[in-house]
């Protein structure tokens, strides 16, 4: 069974200088609150993996966490650019960030592949574009038994994934729903993983396609309400859209990012 | 005759191409706008889907992301974004892929990755690929929304974030990609299609005030146009008003 702990404890406990982290959501139930906990804890040289970086990993870019990204799309959705991450790719600042681009099917299988314990998944992808030239983990493959070309992405299994999720009882076992994304083949595909929730209740009312991860799939849970914010988590808060808005502005410059990550998260 | 922007002509010039009962994979922006407005108008029983894993999505007001909580709240289905690549996407499943572009050359090939430069040190570092290279690849057509200017038609793209038709004929052939690639072609300006024996990317309709030397002007290469280059049927007042009340609801309206 997953074990109950403080969200300090669950990061100091499961994330490691130097670990392959996904922390993933689907611009839903993004783990934010898990972040701010890695940034306050100094976490350095992580190789940090999601489908959609946005603000959570421009936070952890910009404070010096990561030194390596892998990722399929890198914006504000809705508003634009990620100011932090593109300071990192294009001067080095805070440190320099190495990355491995992928698209979203690509990403997608990979966790799938490393959630079904197999060494790649296969599919139909990256034919004839620039991203199969530049990244290393896109290569062609041909079927044994039709002798079609098609394309194969190595597993990605993360030291640990962090998701968020509605709820959990006290053994851990854990319901989610809504748009969730990658989160279950994300957890299922990592060594260890820590699900935020937004309540945790004495018994679990099964309910058909809230998607369950059972407690004794995951190393731990940590109670955090309102842990997706500005993201949001269905059926308890809604997206802090000015947040995203906002972001914009504060990411923008060196100076304006670091003082509002000390002023509101540090 | 009412007044109407230029972004408004080419949202209606957009929202028009996507027929009713159509399977439409939608990308974030221009392309959400576009197939909202049509499944209001003239297209009721369009099936949105969206790389979020809502599948018939039937948002009451425009979607700030694709990963809104509103797509999901009166989705058909909400499924997993492996499954929406996986058994939707790839088996041939979509009928229309709706993209955006930040550059897009002659032969629709698109870019969404990096300008200028060099890939490992680019001028300008974009969001990436995301679903549109096997969109782009997949879907049994794909119809792309941009604004048209000197910056986003280049005579080659920087970098094929997502396969149009490649270097020309018989690229998608060679290739194996399945979907037809990118037929349609609509813009600020007008509408442009691939010519069948080149697939170059021709002009075949202005929008109404353009003349076919305002788009030459905005394009980057030297522009093929057609014999008879039609002009787009001005918005309607309804579909002028859906668009409006659609747009209004991104500003806090119900």
């Amino acid at each position: 069974m997953a074990k109950v702990v403080s969200l300090a404890d669950g990061i100091a406990e499961l994330v490691r200088d130097g670990d392959l982290v996904a922390l993933e959501g689907f611009t839903h139930l993004i783990p934010f609150a898990a972040a701010h906990e890695i940034i306050r804890q100094g976490r350095r040289n992580l190789t940090l993996a999601r489908m959609t970086p946005d603000l959570i990993y421009d936070q952890l870019i910009g404070m010096g966490c990561a030194s390596k990204l892998i990722f399929s799309w890198g914006g504000n959705p809705g508003v634009g650019s990620l100011h932090r991450f593109r300071d990192a790719v294009q001067n080095g600042w805070p440190t320099a960030l190495e990355i491995e681009e992928h698209s979203h099917a690509g990403m997608a299988n990979r966790y799938v592949a490393g959630a079904s314990g197999l060494p790649f998944a296969v599919l139909r992808g990256y034919t004839g574009t620039d991203l199969a030239k530049h990244t290393e983990t896109v290569r062609q493959i041909t079927c044994p038994f039709t002798g079609e070309q098609l394309t194969a992405v190595p597993a990605l299994q993360p030291d640990v994934t962090i998701v968020h999720a509605q709820r959990a009882d006290h053994d851990g076992n854990v319901q989610l729903w809504g748009i969730t994304g990658v989160q279950k083949e994300a957890v299922l595909a990592a060594k260890r993983s820590l699900i935020t929730v937004e309540e945790l209740i004495d018994e679990l009312e099964p309910v058909p396609n809230q998607v369950i991860l059972p407690g004794w799939a995951i190393t731990a849970v940590s109670l955090v309400p309102g842990g997706a914010h500005p993201s949001y988590t269905m059926g308890y808060s809604t997206r802090d859209n000015d947040y995203y808005q906002r972001w914009d502005a504060i990411s923008r410059e060196r100076e304006t990012f670091t003082g509002w990550m000390r002023e509101n998260v540090l | 005759m009412t007044d109407y922007s230029t972004d408004e002509m080419m949202t209606v010039a957009a929202a028009r191409r996507l027929r009713d009962g159509a399977v439409c994979f939608v990308g974030v922006g221009l392309p959400s706008t576009a197939a909202n407005l049509a499944r209001r108008t003239h297209a009721p029983t369009l099936v949105l889907v969206y790389e979020s894993g809502c599948l018939g999505a039937k948002p009451d007001r425009l979607p700030l992301s694709i990963g809104d909580g509103v797509l999901a709240e009166h989705a058909d289905a909400v499924i997993s974004v492996p499954e929406v690549f996986n058994y939707w996407l790839q088996p041939g499943r979509v009928d229309v892929g709706f993209l955006g572009a930040a550059q897009l050359d002659r032969y629709a090939n698109i870019n969404t990755t990096v300008i200028g430069g060099s890939y490992d040190s680019p001028k300008v570092r974009l969001p990436g690929a995301g679903g549109a290279p096997e969109i782009a690849a997949s879907c049994r057509e794909v119809v792309v929304v941009l604004r048209q200017s000197p910056r986003s038609f280049v005579d080659r793209v920087d970098f094929v974030t997502s396969v149009g038709f490649g270097d020309g004929p018989g690229y998608r052939e060679r290739l194996g990609l399945r979907g037809a690639g990118p037929r349609t072609v609509i813009t600020d300006l007008g509408v442009l299609e691939p010519r069948d024996t080149t697939c170059e990317l021709t002009l075949t309709q202005v929008h109404p005030g353009v003349t076919v030397d305002d788009v030459r002007a905005a394009t980057g290469w030297e522009l093929s146009v057609a014999p008879n280059v039609t002009t787009t049927e001005p918005p309607t007042e309804h579909e002028l008003a859906t668009l409006r009340a659609l747009e209004a609801t991104l500003n806090g309206a119900p």
